[in-house]
């Protein structure tokens, strides 16, 4: 069966690649697509259709749209599609100016290139920060547009008459009475021979004439996610790939001191035992050997440095830390006079803890190492910065490094890091053919690079009248950006760990915001699902809501009296209290709780009702959600972000913690490290505010806001107010 | 050991230890990769296929213990009318995101319907909680099983 691989790709060399040398440099363009949704004729893994970037006379004229003679439309999409919907909504920026239907176009992954895809708002061609949209709604329609005058262009041509008098609808270019009209196959090799208008220069459609944007088109990607056909970096197969099975040093530092080479070797199928130290691999025909085999390897660590680490130490060094003055992130006014003369002062300590991913689709790279290129078959958010540290490690130019991206089983920030990829490489510089390196569950918790522990410090001063007077705000925690990307790393201070604190949405007379870098030792940190604003905005949601509560006012009026000056963040505020019902009667311990939030260009709202049982236990009964991401684009996809990002929040708030005892990371498991399950998870209703504002991102708004509005509501139903996560339930026991 | 599975009505011959779970022999012998892994542990339900009709978690099933029992996967489910139902319920309330788990969603969706043909809430949380959806698709997961149900 391994020789006869259903998943065929065709990879095209850059110098096959165009004749407009635009894509000069890149590698490669993977050829491998899905098409629109509801032609029927969808890819499947059985009939994978390959993207002939050569046909003589394909019109390309930007690194998005490719044009054959056939008539065959793909859209490159320059972010991976890891669940967000974004080959959909950037396939509909594009479509829409192009004017094409979806389902008349395929998709395609993008290649590694950072001049054609980078992504404008992070700096590199990389998937996260809620940032797909903002990026890419001005460059993807201009793309559009530049197709769409080419090709009306060639037609005008043909015809002996004026562009202007010509139009394009549903990949079909007709004259001024209708009665000409040429298909874009038809046009393609003509309009792939006229010079291409700079981008900038193409007239835009006014957002009325809009017939695609803001409607709740369908997903691309759902017909193959639903029989099987998807193919995930996991579901590669190659001819004469083994697979591998991986346990990696269950103590950061670690080394593998003594393995059982020959009982592994003994399994039926296991075909070779390769120990790098860091970790060892078993491979063999398929995983079920290959996990036998690394059973019976029966591995002993030496643990090295960290074999000491504790979770215990962690914080205790955070707490000693965070008394130190840190890297100013915004100072307004005097605040220590400020606090000093304030008729009331509330002080606060919040943590929130280690966090893993856990995507549904564990870590695993594919890899075929041979003397001149490397390829790599893998899920990845960063192709990038793969494709560099890839190269790094083998000594092989970038361009012989090819990243065939795929869909991914959920990211959350995991796959913006290449961890993966470089142990898979590591592992294939021992192996003959091609490799698939799959993590169980269990290493793919123990071996996360975790959201970082954070513990903050706050003070406030109250006038005699509960006004606002002074706020101070220590942040103390590891910095991700100083390692994943030093440039914005300065001064001392990580702007991604004081985002949202730095710049509460608040009218604020006199602000101190700090940052302390604390790095734990044995840990490895990263992005995870709302970044920064996941842990600041509870943090400075809460202390909102404790102010609010030693001004002896209500949250929502409170909050109102704060945002003034800030009417799209009091529009959503407004909005999710009425919708909510805030302020009606609700049974004993039971409470409502508000939050909202300025982050990813968006403002957000949530109103969670909790019950909390006389055990402690936490039901959420309800989430109300509303968003103001400026013009939106696809709003179904926008509802199902708020729907899970609110769950994947929750889930943290909940029962979200990694902890660490001897060096080692305590949780295993989905038995240990908590899923919600469709039998716990609320309603969550959204509403979303019609504007014409620039686009905000969605997939991480929901995860920042959720904790604090169901800690708030806690407080409400019980008094006891939380300041650390997950919520602990045995505090919020009934005293009665 | 030789063995013979029937996979959505085909036989296939295979040649592994008996204790190998049957998730690999599909995905890794067979090349079935509809299937997905997702946690080794019959924890959170991505593997699930059928065995007789009932469902069952392929990570945790070992290949010599399906004996002849017909064995079905999401490559097939839509052959029978409640996989079929599913399905098109699934597209038209767009339940997937990332779709890591849908394989194993609908699998045990399927089963359920087959036996409750009009499922009432606790009966959905009772057949789906063994399924996890890290991307939290849960709301429209139980909204395309009602719809599919016509309940």
């Amino acid at each position: 069966m391994m020789n006869e691989p259903f998943l065929k790709e065709r990879i095209v060399d850059e110098t096959a690649m165009s004749r407009r040398g635009f894509l000069q440099g890149t590698g490669l363009l993977l050829g491998f697509v899905l098409t629109g949704a509801s032609t029927g004729s969808v890819f499947a893994a059985a009939t994978s259709q390959v993207v002939e970037n050569e046909i003589t006379g394909t019109f390309a004229p930007n690194g998005f749209i490719r044009i054959n003679p056939t008539g065959a439309v793909t859209l490159v999409i320059p972010m991976i599609e890891m669940g967000q919907g974004v080959y959909t909504s950037l396939s509909m920026l594009l479509a829409e100016e192009l004017e094409v239907t979806l389902d008349q176009i395929q998709v395609q992954h993008a290649p590694p290139n950072h001049a054609l895809y980078v992504n404008s708002i992070i700096g590199i061609q990389n998937t996260g920060g809620s940032a797909s949209v903002r990026a890419f709604w001005t460059p993807l329609r201009q793309a559009g547009a530049v197709g769409r005058n080419l090709l009306i262009a060639a037609a005008a041509k043909r015809w002996n008459v004026d562009p202007a008098t010509c139009r394009a609808k549903n990949g079909v270019v007709f004259d001024a009475t209708g009665s000409k009209h040429l298909s874009y196959g038809e046009l393609a090799t003509a309009a792939a021979k006229l010079p291409v208008p700079p981008a900038a220069n193409v007239k835009l459609k006014d957002p009325k004439d809009f017939s695609l944007i803001g409607t709740r088109a369908k997903r691309v990607d759902s017909p193959i996610k639903v029989d099987g056909r998807a193919l995930y970096g996991i579901d590669t197969r190659l001819p004469g790939m083994k697979v591998a099975a991986v346990a990696i040093s269950p103590v950061l530092g670690g080394k593998a001191k003594k393995v059982d080479e020959k009982a592994a070797l003994a399994v039926k199928g296991v075909r070779q035992l390769i120990n790098i130290d860091e970790a060892v691999a078993v491979v063999a025909d398929h995983m079920g050997a290959a996990k036998k085999g690394l059973e019976a390897a029966a591995i002993a660590w030496d643990d090295g440095p960290n074999g000491k680490v504790n979770s215990a130490d962690i914080v205790r060094q955070l707490e000693e830390e965070s008394r130190k003055p840190g890297a100013v992130a915004r100072n307004v006014g005097d605040v220590a006079k400020a606090l000093a003369k304030a008729a009331q002062r509330v002080d606060a300590v919040y943590q929130v803890p280690f966090l893993a991913h856990a995507a549904m689709e564990p870590m695993n790279c594919t890899v075929h190492l041979q003397k001149d290129r490397c390829d790599i078959w893998v899920g990845t958010q960063a192709p990038t910065i793969t494709q560099s540290q890839v190269a790094e490690l083998t000594g092989l130019p970038k361009d012989a490094i090819k990243i065939h991206n795929h869909l991914i089983g959920g990211g959350f920030g995991r796959r913006l890091e290449a961890d993966g990829t470089i142990l898979a490489v590591k592992i294939a510089k021992h192996v003959d053919g091609p490799v698939k390196v799959i993590w169980s569950r269990e290493e793919d918790i123990q071996h996360d690079m975790y959201r970082p522990y954070y513990l903050d410090r706050l003070s406030a001063g109250l006038d005699t009248a509960g006004q606002l007077v002074a706020w101070m705000h220590r942040i103390a925690g590891p910095s991700v950006m100083a390692r994943y990307y030093p440039p914005y790393f300065k001064d001392g201070l990580d702007p991604d760990a004081v985002e949202a604190a730095a710049e509460p949405p608040y009218a604020l007379p006199s602000i101190h915001v700090d940052f302390v870098r604390v790095e734990p030792p044995g840990v490895r940190t990263s992005w995870w699902r709302g970044v920064g604003p996941t842990h600041n905005v509870f943090v400075v949601e809460s202390f909102i809501d404790e102010l609010a509560h030693a001004a002896k006012q209500d949250p929502v009026a409170y909050r109102k009296g704060l945002l003034g000056h800030n009417p799209r963040a009091l529009t959503v505020l407004s909005l999710a209290a009425e919708k909510a019902g805030w302020g009606s009667p609700l049974p004993a311990r039971h409470g409502r709780g508000i939050s909202v939030q300025f982050a990813y260009g968006s403002y957000t709202a949530q109103v969670a009702e909790v019950e909390v049982a006389a055990d402690g236990s936490v039901k959420v009964k309800r989430i109300v959600c509303v968003i103001d991401c400026g013009v939106y684009v696809n709003p179904d996809t926008i509802e199902a972000q708020i729907q899970g990002g609110t769950i994947f929040g929750l889930t943290a708030a909940l029962h979200g913690s990694i902890t660490f005892k001897d060096g080692r990371v305590e949780q295993s498991n989905f038995d240990s490290y908590l899923p919600m399950r469709i039998d716990e998870v609320p309603v969550v209703e959204t509403h979303l505010i019609k504007n014409a504002e620039a686009p905000g991102g969605v997939g991480e708004a929901p995860t920042a806001i959720v904790s604090a509005a169901v800690t708030n509501a806690i407080f409400a139903a019980t008094g006891k107010r939380v300041r650390s996560l997950p919520i602990d339930t045995d505090v919020l026991k009934s005293s009665s | 050991m030789a063995f013979t599975l029937k996979i959505n009505g085909t036989p296939h011959e295979i040649d592994v230890d008996g204790d190998i779970p049957l998730l690999w022999v599909l995905r890794d012998v067979l090349g079935m990769t509809g299937t997905k892994f997702g946690c080794g542990q019959a924890l959170c339900g991505a593997c699930t296929m059928h065995v007789d009709g009932q469902a069952v978690r392929s990570c945790q099933t070992s290949v010599d213990s399906v004996g002849d029992g017909a064995i079905t996967t999401i490559e097939a489910i839509g052959k029978t009318p409640q996989g079929a139902a599913l399905q098109k319920a699934w597209l038209e309330l767009e339940v997937v995101q990332c779709g890591y788990c849908q394989s194993g969603q609908i699998m045990s969706a399927a089963a359920l319907l087959k036996d409750t043909p009009k499922p009432t809430d606790d009966d959905i949380n009772a057949a789906m909680s063994g399924n996890v959806c890290r991307c939290g698709a849960y709301q429209r997961i139980r909204a395309a099983i009602k719809h599919a149900a016509g309940v």
